[in-house]
């Protein structure tokens, strides 16, 4: 980006920032502002899977948000069995647990299953059977379980509403004319932990480092040694754990799942984050999604259904202007 | 004048097929002597509109996501905007229009379908620079933007009303919100909808084969390559996109003035999922692929809701697409067409 133009956006934000303090008054700002940090920390989570996925293999995964919808379901049951049993109090970390490992169980085996044998066929294919499976998750745990055969009748998730149990009790900081929740500030921090946890997943152990090597060059990792299939499975674990994660936030959070297809606008919404910061850039998806999270909070504090228009133009504008995302860097293609 | 006959000499056949279709339907839906009932019932002719209508959008977007090769997600959109704005005008003019009902219907459709190519090649000039990937996220987005807007058109009605542009608020809260338009009048009849759904194909065949074609082919098939031989790459993308967006909104008009209500429900991601699964499963990149495909689909379907399996419908598309990409990615009829969709000198 070259200077002066790096000055006019600036100026563009600070000028919506200024508008937006006049109108609804420095409070108003910094409270949305908190609340923007804490949607923004499960969007750069939901966003990291997708920006691993496709730094490694260039796919986007459009099952992402249905993976997160996943796992907040298994949390949820995992939560409500652990209520039932008295053991409310502990039950938050073993449900999270638990959802990562199952949804990273389901993310791998969507990979062996739908995206493996398509791996050297045109990428337009493997997009759309991303998008193939995505509507199926959504459709088929959406159905009822009376109208589903025998041994799918005890998995199918139904298309009602299911509150999720109350895992922490709620109480609500004021601080300075700003109150902050510990359910949000609890988001923000565990999604900080697992960024950190990521970040040295990928720089520090040797199954990152052979992340980094298939991304950077797939062929030349396989001629060096690396179990290419194993690592892509890997990456697609971690991805989708962390998606699991953000839906047992979100879900702790919003107290309730709306039905199976709550996934697809935060998956949407964290797909775009990932674009803005730069797709297959681990830092850049971080920054995309708190930068997401911020713009749409103030967007929907204006209008609601602004939130969603928001995320979309700022997409649209982002990708004329700098098409590489705002980390990413531009590559050239060769012949 | 030559131009016509060329047209006429060109698809003959297809024009006798069309005639031979209209005068049947015409017999088929006059009411029997015996019984009083027409042997087309109204569900079955409703059911075949609607899967000509299907028709019309698969071919449309086969010309973008199979002959160009860039893959739009965002077709519902189109659609959306040619249904709002032909039903618009309907809703406006039509009262006041008498005997030229049919006349302000065609016009409707044609403005329609123009406003969606005009926004398709607004929006398709920044974005179809873009490779694979994005454009599917930026088409996607732009019809969510389209769908929102829609939502709060409202809002928009009362903010202009406030500053003092009545009359344009006023036109702005016939689009309803989130409530949508009720009370279209019907139009969409099965012939009206057949000619209609003709012409686009007779148009899109005849485009694949001229050279705008073949420059369309080439692009999807190597873009760096048709770039070096000298085709404007963006030009000819921007035009397949506008072009395709323009059917789509046509068929939207349709689709408004056959199910006489549209809110901005209808026009879901899902929409344009439907859509592309007609254009994968009949092949990408045969206009009679995607016919048979959209017909033979949209009948299967409306019927399995009469087997009370409504809510399995998606997951058997979701299947079906997944099952079609991984066995046969090149759909049902591979790049291939009918014998006679192909002009004389090409067979």
């Amino acid at each position: 980006m070259k200077k002066n133009e790096k000055m006019v956006w600036l100026a563009i934000g600070v000028s919506f920032t200024i508008l937006y303090i006049l109108k609804y008054g420095f409070q108003g700002f910094l409270q949305q502002l908190v609340n923007g940090l804490q949607l923004g920390s499960l969007y750069a989570l939901i966003a990291l899977g997708y920006t691993m996925v496709y730094g490694i293999i260039k796919l986007i995964n459009f099952a992402h948000g249905d993976l997160f919808m996943f796992g907040a379901y298994i949390s949820a049951f995992v939560g409500a069995y652990l209520a039932g049993r008295g053991l409310i109090g502990l039950a938050f970390i073993p449900a999270m647990l638990l959802s990562m490992i199952v949804t990273a169980v389901l993310g791998m085996s969507i990979e062996k299953v739908a995206y493996k044998p398509l791996r050297n066929k045109p990428r337009l294919s493997v997009l759309i059977t991303a998008l193939g499976v995505s509507l199926f998750l959504e459709n088929f745990f959406a159905l009822p379980a009376e109208k589903v055969f025998f041994p799918f009748n005890k998995i199918v998730f139904g298309p009602n509403m299911l509150s999720f149990p109350k895992l922490i009790d709620d109480r609500i900081f004021n601080f300075a004319g700003i109150s902050i929740s510990m359910v949000k500030s609890i988001d923000f921090f565990v999604a900080i932990l697992l960024m950190i946890i990521l970040e040295l997943i990928v720089k520090k152990t040797r199954i990152g480092k052979a992340m980094r090597a298939v991304s950077f060059n797939r062929e030349a990792a396989y001629l060096m040694g690396i179990d290419v299939n194993f690592i892509i499975m890997v990456t697609f674990g971690i991805g989708t754990s962390l998606a699991s994660a953000a839906g047992t936030l979100y879900a702790l959070t919003f107290c309730c799942l709306d039905n199976p297809f709550m996934g697809i606008w935060p998956g949407m919404k964290a797909f775009i984050a990932a674009v803005l910061g730069g797709i297959g850039n681990i830092p850049g998806a971080m920054l995309g999604g708190f930068l997401m999270g911020i713009i749409e909070t103030y967007a929907s504090s204006i209008n609601p259904q602004l939130g969603d228009v928001s995320a979309f133009s700022l997409l649209i504008i982002v990708l004329i202007f700098k098409p590489a995302g705002l980390m990413g860097k531009f590559e050239i293609e060769k012949v | 004048m030559n131009y016509f006959i060329t047209l006429i000499k060109r698809n003959w056949l297809f024009f006798i097929i069309m005639t031979a279709v209209l005068i049947f339907m015409n017999i088929l839906q006059t009411p029997q002597k015996s019984t009083g009932e027409p042997i087309l019932s109204e569900f079955i002719s409703h059911i075949i509109t609607i899967a000509l209508i299907n028709v019309l959008m698969a071919v449309s977007l086969n010309l973008v996501n199979g002959f160009t090769g860039q893959l739009s997600l965002g077709h519902g959109g189109f659609m959306c905007i040619g249904a709002y704005s032909a039903s618009m005008i309907t809703k406006i003019i039509l009262p006041a229009s008498g005997n030229a009902g049919w006349l302000v219907f065609i016009l409707a459709l044609i403005i329609g379908g123009i406003t969606s190519g005009l926004i398709g090649y607004l929006i398709g000039l920044p974005t179809l620079r873009l490779k694979g990937d994005y454009l599917a996220i930026v088409t996607l987005g732009f019809s969510e933007v389209i769908r929102s807007i829609m939502v709060i058109s409202d809002d928009i009605a009362n903010v202009l009303n406030s500053i003092g542009l009545v009359s344009i608020s006023n036109v702005i809260k016939e689009i309803g919100g989130p409530r949508g338009i009720t009370g279209i009048d019907e139009r969409s009849i099965l012939p009206v909808v057949l000619i209609i759904v003709a012409i686009g194909i007779i148009m899109m065949r005849n485009l694949i084969y001229s050279s705008f074609g073949r420059a369309f082919q080439s692009i999807s098939e190597d873009e760096i390559a048709s770039e070096t031989m000298g085709i404007n790459t963006t030009k000819y993308k921007t035009m397949a996109f506008s072009i395709s967006a323009f059917w789509a909104g046509v068929g939207g008009g349709l689709l408004a003035h056959k199910l006489l209500f549209i809110s901005p429900n209808n026009f879901t991601f899902l929409k344009s999922i439907e859509y592309l699964i007609y254009v994968y499963a009949g092949g990408i990149g045969s206009i009679s692929g995607s016919i048979l495909s959209a017909m033979g689909l949209t009948c299967v379907l409306e019927f399995t809701r009469t087997l009370n399996l409504d809510e399995w419908r998606f997951v058997f598309y979701a299947l079906l697409l997944i099952v079609l990409m991984l066995k046969k990615p090149a759909g049902l009829m591979g790049n291939k067409e009918f014998r006679f969709m192909i002009p004389r000198e090409y067979r």
